[in-house]
């Protein structure tokens, strides 16, 4: 119930230690499964380039996902986290090659309240390309 | 077909109650990675102040995606589904959900627009406990391309 990080110790500007996570097709199945997502442009090839995507593509929701775990990971508990907002920017295309795609989180306090929240801005891309193109989110700190 | 805006405002019954396990909320960190063990053991969860084990920040979605579905299959909304990509996702958390919550989900429509071409809709759908104690809300705005 409470973060492992001191608000006291946080400034404007602290930045968060950048993580990167693989997505592969199978991180695809599991997530739909367990989000109840069936969206076939996140696990059939066809159906994706169909609809004039280059590939199947990750869900959002799963980028937000791991993007609050650099969040929460940083914080120390993943209840601290209060308010979440993404504004989803580009698809992460996730290819069958069993290696797939690589999510890279980075993040910086861009607010402190006084009641001891901070307001951590992420920047996720992949490939090099920013997917989110709002990501925002408040935690909060011990 | 451009969304009416009379539809700002408008909610819908509150879903069946959705009973929260200690699996579910298990097979949902596996899915994301999160290997904190407040996700899958109790005895971590209480240590770390939690009554049982806790779901991760984004797990509300198992929930509220189904509830906005009743949203967008409104005859008077009738979005082309096939043209419609997620814009925006917002999370705001009075607590985290736990095992054992029995949440119910009642959506509104929070906004209509049209924007170069695109519809926009953006639905909230309210998480509380049965008991009316409030949880979380789960914000979407969706895009429909090209039918505005």
């Amino acid at each position: 119930m409470t973060a492992t990080v001191r608000a006291a110790d946080v400034a404007v500007g602290t930045e968060l230690p950048e993580q990167t996570y693989p997505v592969t097709r199978a991180d695809l199945v599991r997530y739909a499964g367990a989000s109840g997502d069936f969206n076939p442009i996140h696990w059939n090839e066809r159906v994706a380039t169909e609809v004039g995507l280059p590939g199947v593509i990750a869900h959002g929701m799963l980028t937000m996902a791991l993007a609050a775990r650099a969040v929460t990971a940083w914080a120390g508990d993943p209840g601290a986290l209060v308010e979440y907002h993404v504004r989803f920017g580009r698809p992460v295309v996730v290819p069958d090659d069993g290696t797939g795609a690589r999510v890279t989180v980075r993040g910086k306090v861009g607010a402190l309240g006084e009641d001891g929240r901070a307001r951590v801005d992420l920047t996720v891309t992949s490939g090099g390309e920013k997917v989110l193109s709002l990501a925002r989110a408040t935690v909060q700190l011990a | 077909m451009a969304l009416d805006p009379a539809l700002v405002g408008r909610s819908y019954p509150p879903s069946a109650v959705y009973e929260v396990g200690r699996q579910k909320i298990a097979e949902f960190a596996d899915a994301i990675g999160a290997a904190d063990p407040v996700h899958r053991d109790p005895e971590a969860a209480r240590a770390a102040g939690y009554p049982d084990v806790i779901a991760p920040p984004t797990f509300a979605i198992a929930l509220t995606l189904s509830a906005a579905g009743v949203v967008v299959e409104d005859p008077d909304v009738a979005l082309d589904y096939s043209r419609v990509v997620q814009g925006e996702q917002r999370f705001t958390h009075h607590r985290p959900i736990r095992a054992g919550d029995r949440l119910v989900a009642t959506p509104v429509i929070e906004a209509v627009r049209s924007v170069g071409g695109n519809d926009l809709l953006t639905t909230r759908v309210d998480v509380a406990t049965e008991d009316g104690e409030p949880v979380c809300a789960a914000t979407s705005m969706l895009v429909a391309r090209g039918t505005a």
